[in-house]
């Protein structure tokens, strides 16, 4: 096996137990030489449930690509545990958006949820026993365990997030990235997925998650980090959501939604 | 070595390669760019023949290795200035290159080996006639050798990176953040798709290639719903149409590539009709049966709602005309959900009962 083709092992940096989660310091992204974000900076402290909040077009998806390093910033920087993504990568857990795949990709769930174990084995090696027990324990956190053998097509959409999100319970990361967990799915998995992100946070966990939905909000996480393209607010909810943020981010319109 | 069995050989081994290969570009969506890249060699294959002198094997696979992943880098250069959609950006960019090979070969290369016609449609039946011969050693046909390469280096690919091919066509998200580097992925399928169209090229030419590396692989995914599964299937679709098809060319007197091709699309029109799963026909069965047990719900039911009628009873109760209540009813009494009484009045079994308070629960 060539080093150089095997990151997340040897070019993996050991962090500090105490290094901060995500740290985002003036960070602006384009498109071209449009911005879409601009100058934002916050961090988020380990063990807390953060949700990202702000109007479409917003810059969330793309705080969490340059995050990842899908794409470069044009200016500021991002650290995760004190490192650059590519260093401390087999600490982030990621939740992609349910659409972003093709759903009629011919496997089942117990095997989208091995998935998230491919980055600790690295190049070449194929997952075994061990990863096919640990990606069952992880269906059944979230419930699906009855259904390890469906074809993924045959799956609700609630039923589908739950399978990203154990693929993500797979990856034993210590930051999860979440684009949008919440979207279209039904009550039971709602509930499901709160039940979920509560026990990541018990495990000390941190969880960084786009939101869409303002009324529950505030239920659902400790801080919330509020974008339109600039950063509005960041904060603890109690803090950071308040009216007049919101009517900063959303215009007029979040007005009604955000009174509290 | 019979001249028949070279060719099955040969054929098996452009199938193998193409199925493997085709899997996973049917399922990236990326079945054109197979397309692309097996006209778009073509100025790599003769450059190669200038600058190599002759046709050998490896240059022509180097020349043309280079020009597909060239292909794949300038298609995703021009999709990406965001101003050309990808099916352009492909249109364009193969075009222009078979188009440069074209020229090329008949400005400098009017008299060699290399006509057009070949490139196209290829000549499997040659394939016995054309043997390597090294230091004066027979070593036996050359597509043996070229495609024997091609579907090792295929094979090799696809049980390496097994996964690493998997993940990044699933998710190629999911392969950044596990640091899997899917760009390096794509670039090696491609090159992976360059060598095998070339390695194909003397046998089936650049068109027909294409029947290989999409229809098996079309076909298969059909049949199964794994990934595994349908690569071993599209393999044995592509080595029965290599057979088949050449039996048929010997029967019909046609061109056995032609034939071969001809044999993987009867094979997926096969499986577009007739697939347990995904077919037309099972399709149809599914939608009538639950047409029938629907109608069935519908009448048990409205005898449920009025306990007692007659067929006339029913048929103003739903809104039937007269001869589909009847036909309803008789499946509804032989599958022994009612009774019909001497005086024509019409009864819910017990069976019938059980069949009504499913339909209601599964309504809550």
């Amino acid at each position: 096996m060539k080093p150089v083709l095997k990151p997340g092992r040897e070019r993996a940096a050991v962090v500090a137990p105490d290094a901060t989660p995500l740290e985002v310091r003036g960070l602006t992204a384009a498109y071209r030489e449009k911005p879409v974000l601009w100058d934002v900076s916050f961090h988020v402290p380990e063990g807390q449930l953060v949700g990202i909040i702000g109007p479409n077009g917003a810059g969330k998806t793309t705080l969490l690509k340059v995050v990842m390093g899908l794409m470069q910033p044009a200016a500021g920087r991002v650290r995760v545990f004190g490192q650059s993504f590519q260093k401390a990568r087999r600490y982030v857990g990621y939740v992609p958006q349910r659409g972003s795949v093709d759903w009629d990709f011919p496997t089942d769930a117990l095997d989208v949820v091995q998935m998230g174990l491919y980055g600790k084995l690295g190049w070449f090696r194929r997952p075994g026993k061990k990863e096919r027990r640990v990606a069952e324990e992880c269906l059944e956190k979230v419930g699906m365990g009855a259904f390890a053998h469906r074809q993924i097509s045959q799956l609700s959409g609630g039923q589908q997030q739950r399978v990203f999100l154990a693929r993500a319970l797979a990856q034993d990361a210590r930051l999860y990235l979440m684009d949008e967990p919440f979207a279209g799915v039904d009550y039971t998995t709602e509930r499901a997925i709160v039940g979920l992100l509560r026990e990541l946070k018990a495990q000390g966990r941190t969880v960084v998650a786009v939101h869409h939905d303002l009324g529950t909000a505030a239920e659902y996480f400790d801080r919330i980090v509020i974008l339109n393209r600039h950063l509005i607010a960041e904060g603890p909810v109690g803090r950071a959501l308040t009216r007049e943020n919101l009517e900063a981010a959303y215009g007029g319109s979040g007005a009604f939604i955000g009174d509290r | 070595m019979s001249a028949g069995f070279v060719i099955i050989v040969t054929g098996i081994l452009v199938a193998v390669p193409c199925a493997v290969l085709g899997t996973l570009l049917v399922l990236r969506q990326m079945a054109m760019v197979g397309d692309a890249i097996s006209h778009a060699v073509l100025p790599g294959i003769v450059l190669a023949f200038f600058l190599s002198g002759s046709l050998g094997p490896l240059a022509a696979l180097v020349g043309a290795g280079a020009f597909g992943l060239l292909t794949a880098v300038f298609i995703e250069a021009l999709r990406s200035t965001g101003r050309v959609k990808e099916d352009s950006s492909i249109g364009i960019v193969f075009t222009a290159l078979f188009a440069l090979g074209a020229f090329l070969i008949s400005r400098y290369a009017g008299n060699v080996h290399l006509d057009l016609e070949h490139v196209l449609y290829g000549e499997i039946a040659f394939a016995p006639l054309n043997t390597l011969v090294v230091g004066g050693v027979d070593l036996g046909p050359r597509t043996f050798w070229t495609l024997g390469i091609v579907t090792v280096l295929a094979l090799g690919l696809v049980l390496l990176l097994y996964k690493e091919l998997k993940v990044s066509t699933f998710d190629p998200g999911l392969a950044v953040a596990l640091g899997l580097a899917p760009g390096v992925v794509h670039y090696l399928l491609m090159g992976a798709v360059s060598v095998t169209v070339v390695g194909a090229f003397d046998a089936v030419g650049a068109i027909l290639v294409v029947a290989f590396l999409i229809a098996p692989p079309a076909t298969a995914y059909l049949l199964t719903e794994r990934l595994s599964y349908m690569m071993v299937l599209a393999v044995a679709v592509g080595v029965v149409s290599a057979v088949a098809g050449y039996y048929l060319a010997y029967a019909a007197n046609v061109s056995i590539a032609g034939a071969m091709a001809v044999a993987a699309g009867a094979l997926f029109a096969t499986a577009v009709l007739a697939s347990p799963t995904h077919g037309v026909l099972a399709n149809a069965a599914r939608r009538r049966r639950n047409r029938r047990s629907f109608a069935r719900g519908l009448l048990l039911a409205g005898l449920s709602r009025s306990r007692r009628s007659t067929e006339h009873d029913l048929a103003h109760h739903l809104g039937w005309d007269g001869e589909r209540v009847s036909t309803v009813l008789r499946a509804a009494r032989s599958g022994g959900f009612v009774l019909q009484t001497g005086n024509g009045e019409v009864v819910l079994t017990r069976k019938g009962q059980e069949a009504v308070e499913n339909l209601s629960r599964a309504l809550r």
